[in-house]
C-alpha cells in the first residue's frame, strides 16, 4: 500500500491551529497560576497547628500524585455540577490543571523552604534585620532559587498535560486537532503537525524560564 | 441510575489487567531501549550523543497523548495490519525509553569519575567496564527516579483510553455511561490507580531518603 501525505489539508486550517495554540498557552498559564496559589496555601496549611489540616494536605498531595490526571479531570467535570457549580469546560480544565499542579507545587515549595537552614535565619535576626526582611531576603529569595528548576519543569509538564483536557472538550490545541481530523481524515498529518507545535511551545517556554532564571537568580552564593 | 454490581466490577478488573500489562510492557521495552539510549547519550561519539539528545528532547517536549496519536496512526500508515494493543504498546515503549534513557544518563554521569579511571587502569575494555563497574553503581543511584517514572508510566497508560483502547479508565468511562454514576465509578477507578501507585511512590521516596542519609 502506498500512502501519499497531504499536509495541505492540515495547513488550510492554520488559523484554527493558531487559535488552539493560544488556547493551550492560556490554559497552561492559568493552570500554573492556580497551581502556584494552591501550592503556597498548601504549604502554609501543612505547617498549621491543627493536626487535621496537616493531615488533609498530606492526603490531598498523595491522592493527586498517585492517580492519573485523566481520572481527576473526569471526576471534577462530573462533581462540579452536582455541587451546583456550572462552568464551561475550559474553566473546569483550568481548575483540574491547578489542582493537579498544585499538589506537585506543595511538595516542591516545601522542599525549598526546608532547604534554608535555621542558622541563616538566626543570623539574619542577629544582624538586626526586621522579620519581614529576614523572610524576603533570607528565606524567600534563596528558597525561590532552590525550587525554580523543579517548579518550572513541573510547569512544562503541566503545559503538556493540557492536551488531556480535550477529553472534556476544553478549548485548546488537541481538541482543535481532533476537529480537523474528523473533517479531513488526515489523522497522521494532523497529529504530526500538532506534535511539532507542542514542541515549539514547550521549547519557547523552557527558553523563557531559563532567561528569567539568568536574570533574577544570577547572584553569587558563596 | 444503574447499580454497580458484579458484572461492572468484573469489567473494571478486565480493564485493570490491560493497564497493568501496558505499564509492564512499556517499562520492560522502555528499559531495554532506554539503556541503549543512556549508553549512546554518554558515549564518546558526538553524532550518537546528538541524536539521542534530540530523541529525548522530542519525547520530553511533547504531550504523551500526541505521541500516542502519532504512533497509533503512523503504524497504520506503514501498511502493516497491527491491532490497537500493539500500536499503543509501541508508543509507550518509545515514550518510556526516552525518559528512562535520560534518567539513566544522569545516574551514569553521577558515578564518580575515579571509577572509570580505575577500570581503565585495570585494563578493562568498554563492555566489561560498563557491565561490571559503572552500570551496577548507576542502577543503584537511579532507583528512586526509576520507580518514580514507573508511577508516571502507570498513570500515563490511562491516556490510551482517549485513543479508544479499553484499559481501566476507558472501562470506567463505559460503565459510567451505562450506570450514570460518574462520581462513584471514577472514585473507584481512581482508588484502584492509587492502590497500585501509592506503594511504589512510597517505596521510591523512602529509598531516596535513605540514600540521601547515606551520602551525608
Amino acid at each position: 500500500m502506498r500512502y501519499t501525505f497531504d499536509f495541505g489539508a492540515v495547513l488550510d486550517r492554520a488559523p484554527e491551529l493558531l487559535w488552539g495554540s493560544l488556547g493551550t498557552v492560556g490554559l497552561a498559564l492559568a493552570g500554573m497560576l492556580l497551581a502556584l496559589v494552591i501550592g503556597i496555601l498548601g504549604v502554609v496549611a501543612r505547617s498549621s497547628k491543627s493536626e487535621i489540616t496537616r493531615a488533609a494536605v498530606i492526603v490531598f498531595v498523595e491522592v493527586v500524585r498517585n492517580t492519573p490526571f485523566l481520572v481527576q479531570i473526569f471526576f471534577i467535570y462530573f462533581a462540579l455540577p452536582l455541587m451546583g457549580i456550572r462552568l464551561n469546560p475550559t474553566v473546569t480544565a483550568i481548575i483540574a490543571l491547578g489542582i493537579n499542579g498544585g499538589a506537585y507545587a506543595i511538595e516542591i515549595i516545601r522542599g525549598g523552604i526546608e532547604s534554608v537552614s535555621r542558622g541563616q535565619i538566626e543570623a539574619g535576626f542577629a544582624l538586626g534585620l526586621h522579620k519581614a526582611d529576614v523572610f524576603r531576603l533570607i528565606v524567600l529569595k534563596p528558597a525561590l532559587r532552590a525550587i525554580y528548576p523543579s517548579l518550572t519543569s513541573q510547569f512544562i509538564m503541566l503545559t503538556l498535560t493540557t492536551s488531556v483536557c480535550t477529553s472534556i472538550a476544553a478549548y485548546e490545541l488537541t481538541s482543535a486537532a481532533q476537529r480537523i481530523e474528523s473533517d479531513t481524515f488526515r489523522s497522521f498529518e494532523v497529529y504530526f503537525t500538532v506534535t511539532a507545535i507542542y514542541l515549539v511551545i514547550s521549547s519557547l517556554m523552557m527558553g523563557l524560564f531559563a532567561l528569567i532564571s539568568r536574570h533574577y537568580f544570577n547572584y553569587p552564593t558563596r | 441510575m444503574g447499580p454497580i454490581g458484579e458484572d461492572q466490577f468484573f469489567f473494571l478488573m478486565q480493564g485493570l489487567k490491560w493497564t497493568v500489562l501496558l505499564a509492564i510492557v512499556g517499562f520492560i521495552g522502555g528499559g531495554i531501549f532506554g539503556i541503549l539510549i543512556a549508553l549512546l547519550r554518554t558515549s564518546k561519539n558526538k553524532v550518537a550523543r546528538t541524536i539521542t539528545a534530540g530523541y529525548i528532547g522530542v519525547f520530553q517536549g511533547t504531550p504523551l497523548l500526541m505521541q500516542l496519536f502519532v504512533v497509533y496512526y503512523g503504524v497504520a500508515l506503514l501498511g502493516i495490519d497491527v491491532n490497537a494493543w500493539i500500536a499503543v504498546a509501541v508508543a509507550f515503549t518509545l515514550h518510556a525509553s526516552a525518559f528512562l534513557g535520560e534518567i539513566w544518563r544522569g545516574s551514569i554521569e553521577a558515578v564518580p569519575k575515579g571509577q572509570t579511571e580505575a577500570a581503565n587502569a585495570l585494563g578493562l575494555h568498554y563492555v566489561s567496564r560498563m557491565k561490571d563497574v559503572i552500570l551496577p553503581q548507576a542502577l543503584k543511584i537511579s532507583l528512586p527516579a526509576t520507580i518514580g517514572f514507573l508511577v508516571q508510566l502507570t498513570k500515563g497508560t490511562s491516556l490510551a483510553a482517549i485513543v479508544g483502547f479499553i484499559e481501566l479508565t476507558r472501562a470506567g468511562q463505559i460503565i459510567s455511561n451505562q450506570t450514570y454514576r460518574p462520581l462513584l465509578v471514577f472514585g473507584i477507578v481512581g482508588a484502584i490507580y492509587f492502590i497500585i501507585c501509592w506503594p511504589l511512590s512510597h517505596a521510591g521516596s523512602r529509598l531516596e531518603k535513605r540514600m540521601a542519609k547515606a551520602a551525608r
